[in-house]
Parts: C-alpha cells; structure tokens; sequence
C-alpha cells in the first residue's frame, strides 16, 4: 500500500477536490515554483505539473503551446526536479508527461527523483496499462508514486474496472473524449460520470479536460469526487491582468469561490 | 513464424507495441482484433484483388533498365510503382485500408500526408467509396507539394494545414492523432506508412507486400538486392516482405540525409537515431539528450520525418537489412539520372534509393531491384527551383 501526501488527502477528504494542472516552466521557466506556492496558498487540494514534451499528442491548442515555450525557455525534467527540491510545498504533487522523455532520463532515476523532491503521482496518457503493469508497477510503487490512468465515456465498463484495480490514486475521467481544452463548452456528462460512480469503483473519480468555470466545477463535483482545471488555467496566466500570483489567486478563488 | 514478422504482443523485437492514450484505447482495439480475420476473409480479398487490378492497374511492371544497367555494370531491375493509379505505391495500402473501414462501419477518415500521395491515395478511394476525408499536412509541405493539395481538393476532400512544429510529416501526424481522439467513434484513421501503435505497422506492411509478392512472381529466381528508399518505410517494407527469409537477398534501406549526417539538417533516423517512442510505437527516432524529438530536413517532403517503422528498426538492430543515407543533392543528381538514362522522371523520395548504386560495389551477375515508389510530377517545383528548368 502506498502512503503518500495523495493517499491522505483522499483518506480525509473526499468531495469537492479542485486539481489544476500547469505546464513546468511557463510562462517563464522559473514560474513553476511562484505558481505552485500560490496554488498552495489559495487552497488547491492537489496540483498537477506538466512537463512539456516536443510532440504532445493527448494535448490541444493551449497546452501544446504553453508546452512548446516552456521547452524554448529551457525547461527540462532535470531543471523541475531541481526547481522543486529547492521549494518546500505539503500539497501532493502529481507529474504529468509523455513516456519518451521519462523512458530517456531512465525510469528508475525519474522515480527516485520524484520521491526525493515531493512528487505523489504519475500520469502518462501514453504509457499503457498493460505495459506499466508488467514493466513498471514494483519501480513507481518502490517509491511510493500513484500512478493515474484515463477514462472516456468510450472505455468499457469492464476496462474501468480493471483500471481501478491498478489505480491507487485516482482516476481520471475524462469528461467528453477530446484532446484537452479543445471543446468550447463543458458538456453536460452528468449520466457517464453517473454511470461511472454507480460502479463503486475503490478509487476516487476526479473529472477534467472542459471545465472552466466555477459552475463546471460545482457540475463535476456533483457527480463525482473531484475535477481538474488544466487549459483554462493556462490561458488565464498566459495573460494575466495583474501579477502571477494575483491572477493565480483570484482564478482560485473564482472557482471556490471563497 | 519470421523472426522478422511481428509477434501476438505487436513487436518486432524490442521496437513496436502501442503506447496510445487510453482515449485510443477502443480504437486500437478494434482494430486488432479484426484486421486479421478481416484481411483473410473471401469478400475482402476478392475486392482487394479486383480493385488492385482493374483500379489500381497491378501488377505493375518490373522493367529491365539496360542504360542504367550499362552504366553500373549490373542488371538493374525497376519495380514500376510509379505506375499505379495516383503514381506511388502509397494506394496498396489506401485500398486495404477503406475495405477494412467499411468493414468496421466507419463513415469518416482521416489521414496525415507529408508530399500528399499518401492524402491523394487515400482521397481517391474515399472518393471511390463515397466516405468523408479529411488530410492533415504540414503548412511546410503545403507549399511544397502544391500540385498535390489541389489534386485532394479537386477529389472532394478537405486539406487541413499542421502549423506546430517543423509544420511537416510528424506534425500532421500529431494533429491526426488528436482529430482521432476527438472522434472515437465514427472514424478511422488510414495511416500511411508502416508507423503508428500496433497494429498499424503489421497491417500495411500485408497491403504494401504485394509488392515483393509481384516481384517473386515477375523474376525468374531470386534477386541480389532490393533497394527502397525510406521515410516512414512502407514502400521498403512491401518490397523486402516476400524476401525477409531468403538470406541471399540483400536489402537496402536509403533514407535522406538531407543536407549531410554530419549536420543538423537531416533525416537519417537510422543513421542517427536512438530507441524512443513516437507516434505511439517505440523504435528508433531522432531525438535530444531530453527525448524532445529533433526536427527532420530533408528535400523530400515523404522522407522529412524524425522517425521510422519498427519492424525497419528491428532489420536493421538484427542486421538483415542495410540502411544508407544520401543527401539532398546526391537525390536531385539521381532523379536527373533516372530521367535521362530511362526516360522515367522519378519522385524526389524515390531518387535517394537510385543514388546508391555507385556506392554498392556491385558485380556484372548482380541482379539489383530498385523499387520505384512514386512519380516525380509532384516534385516538378523542386526540379524546377533546383535544377533551374525554368
Ligand atoms: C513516392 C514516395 N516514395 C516514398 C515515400 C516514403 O514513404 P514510405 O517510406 O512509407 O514508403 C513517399 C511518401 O510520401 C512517397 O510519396
């Protein structure tokens, strides 16, 4: 069993969790650590960082850009491991990023910098589950990672269920089958999340890839445990009408509303 | 079963496999569990074959060339792909692939193309069948291959432009990717070379095979070599599939070395690459010491990609196939060869396999297949930029 900063926020708190995710080194490379104070400071329950990848193929427009000049500003698994040793944070932490760049750094390396530096989680939308089973599972649970794996309203239900068995984080229900923040509005997936939570699943259900406002959020949030804001974050620092950390705490608090 | 054929997991020795997105999860799925049984069964053959003859035009010729033969000291054989409807061997592949998407239902496809004959092949037989197409292109090769977006437009599909990236092959591949993911359901993607999460490399590497198939057939016992150029590698691999267990057969992979592989402007993956995933499959690719991909140059706008099929990837870690690269110019000087010794103006892709004939070391009872991919009409730009024609 994994213990872990994710493992108990979900043993205290199991409603209403607001994830945001931001892509390591952008706008300006040492961004990730004045972002994920503030989102720490504003109330956030979980962050997810991504590391930028040259050819993210899971990611839409905004991501895609965000990734493309955070790799011009020098970003780099290496420049984030050394970015978050030097930055105290008790928020779990999940890494989001393609498998190539993590298979080249060497898995075993990246997991025992992931530990080392405060990193709770895993998600790599192309690292399948049949080959992190058979490959990779004893490495990330050695050192106490979560790994994450996505959902669709097109995955089966028994899929699911065997996602679930493997999960020991969360799942990732991913609310209409897109590449992140392409749709414009956050449909209304009321009856798959439904469907989803009536399975009973062991884990927590956090729902992501559309939401945008604080009414996206309270949708989600009535079906299931939790939901993730990635795209709309970034674009709302990508131009910030005041400082960083104003706009990352006023967006926060537009969502909480608090 | 080959050691050189893929195995019940998807790969070829330690390269291939499908590292997709859960979100493509249902799609590969589908497909591996039905190209087999579909590709085998009587009415998909009986289609395939008719549309390949009565279409498609097959067989192609194999042509003797007596004046490149005279001028390398070698029978020099041609294997007339540039002869099939939409002049590349990039429709073999187009038509499996839309029999076996009406197969599964599907009303809409999709596909990425780097010079656009694999975008006009698979326009033609959308068209043919009547089902919606849409092709994603660099906005670099938009340019490039003009005569080829026009020829998708005139058959009614649509050209979206990729504007990420080198704005080439492997960026309209990453857009195709997501359009897929966008549409779980009603689509199907028609990967044009044998790249991609299993068990897209498997499966056009039988559609493409007919091509070595034709060649067994056409020769009266077996050749020296068989030479192909390489982009993603469809065309070497239908020309090597009937020969990967006959040792004598030498096969001879040409990618492009763009500017030289001793520059940054290049294309030799094989040459230069390391093992990585791409594209959902792993093998091995151009890429930094980070695993961020390297952007490709070359002039031809077909073998302007980072990486390469696994099962090539695999030939070549296991040593039964070659591969050498020749440069931008080395290609322009081949296609003006060809052009004049035989009368046959070649594709720019097709041109780099021509170049390696002089560095063959090859002997007067050598019998030398070289498979000629495509027809140089697309390129006429090119030549005409380049080798001032006008
Ligand atoms: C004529 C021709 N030859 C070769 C290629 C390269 O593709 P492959 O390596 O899959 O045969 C292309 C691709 O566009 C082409 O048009």
């Amino acid at each position: 069993m994994i213990s872990n900063k994710l493992t108990h926020l979900f043993n205290r708190k199991s409603t209403d969790l607001l994830n945001i995710f931001f892509t390591a080194g952008y706008p300006k490379l040492e961004d990730t650590t004045i972002i994920l104070n503030e989102l720490e400071k504003s109330g956030v329950d979980l962050i997810e960082i991504g590391i930028p990848f040259s050819d993210p193929l899971a990611d839409g427009p905004t991501i895609q850009e965000s990734s493309k000049i955070a790799l011009e500003n020098g970003m780099s698994i290496e420049v984030l491991f050394n970015q978050l040793e030097t930055s105290k944070h008790d928020v779990p932490v999940l890494l989001m990023g393609y498998f190539n760049p993590v298979m080249q750094y060497g898995i075993e390396h990246f997991c025992k910098r992931c530990k080392e530096v405060g990193v709770d989680g895993l998600i790599i939308p192309d690292l399948p589950l049949e080959v992190y089973a058979s490959q990779y599972k004893h490495l990330f649970e050695k050192y106490d990672l979560c790994n994450v794996f996505l959902v669709t309203p097109q995955t089966s239900t028994n899929r699911i269920k065997q996602i679930d068995e493997f999960s020991n984080g969360f799942i990732y229900a991913v609310s209409s089958a897109s590449t992140t923040g392409t749709k414009s509005n956050f449909d209304d997936a009321s009856e798959y999340l439904n469907k989803l939570k009536s399975l009973n699943l062991k884990s927590p259900i956090l729902t992501g890839f559309n939401i945008k406002t604080r009414e996206n959020y309270l949708a989600a949030c009535k079906h299931v445990n939790g939901a993730i804001i990635g795209s709309e974050f970034i674009r709302q620092i990508s131009n910030p009408k005041s400082s960083l950390q104003d706009t990352v705490k006023d967006f926060v608090s537009s969502i909480k509303n608090d | 079963m080959s050691k050189y054929q893929v195995n019940e997991q998807g790969f070829y020795g330690e390269f291939g496999g499908a590292f997709i997105p859960e979100l493509l999860y249902p799609n590969i799925e589908e497909l591996k569990e039905n190209y087999l049984a579909i590709e085998k069964s009587e009415s998909f053959q009986n289609e395939f074959q008719q549309l390949l003859k009565d279409y498609v035009g097959r067989p192609t010729p194999l042509f003797l060339a007596q004046r490149l033969s005279e001028k390398y000291g070698a029978e020099i054989w041609l294997k007339r792909e540039d002869l099939c409807h939409t002049g590349a061997h990039k429709v073999n592949n187009t038509i499996g692939q839309i029999l076996l998407a009406q197969r599964l239902g599907k009303k809409r496809i999709i596909a990425e193309t780097g010079a656009g004959q694999h975008g006009v092949a698979t326009a033609t037989v959308c068209a043919l069948k009547g089902l919606d197409c849409i092709v994603y292109m660099g906005e670099k090769d938009i340019e490039r291959q003009a005569p080829n977006v026009a020829r998708m437009k005139m058959l009614g599909a649509t050209v979206k432009p990729a504007t990420s990236g080198s704005k080439t092959l492997k960026d309209a591949t990453n857009e195709a990717m997501r359009d897929w993911i966008n549409n779980p359901e009603d689509t199907h993607y028609i990967i044009g070379s044998v790249v991609g999460p299993h068990p897209y490399p498997d499966m056009v590497a039988r559609y493409q095979s007919v091509i070595s198939q034709e060649i067994k057939n056409q020769m009266d016992g077996l050749p020296d070599y068989v030479i192909a150029c390489v982009g993603g590698g469809s065309n070497a691999m239908g020309a090597f599939y009937h020969f990967l267990d006959d040792p004598s057969v030498k096969l001879v992979g040409v990618e492009a070395a763009g500017l030289g592989i001793h520059t940054d402007k290049t294309a030799a993956t094989l040459n230069l690459g390391t093992p990585g995933v791409l594209h959902a499959s792993r093998s091995i690719m151009m890429q930094d010491k980070d695993g961020q991909v390297i952007e490709p140059h070359s002039i031809s706008a077909g073998l302007d990609y980072p990486g390469i099929g696994p099962a090539h990837a695999w030939l070549k870690v296991s040593e039964r196939a070659q591969y050498m690269a020749v440069t931008d110019e080395d290609a322009l000087k081949a296609a003006v060869e060809c052009s004049r010794l035989e009368g046959i103006i070649p594709a720019l892709e097709t041109a780099h396999a021509f170049s390696v004939l002089k560095d063959l070391d090859l002997k007067s009872t050598d019998r030398v297949v070289i498979n000629l991919s495509g027809r140089g009409d697309k390129d006429m730009n090119t030549y005409m930029n380049e080798l001032n024609l006008k």
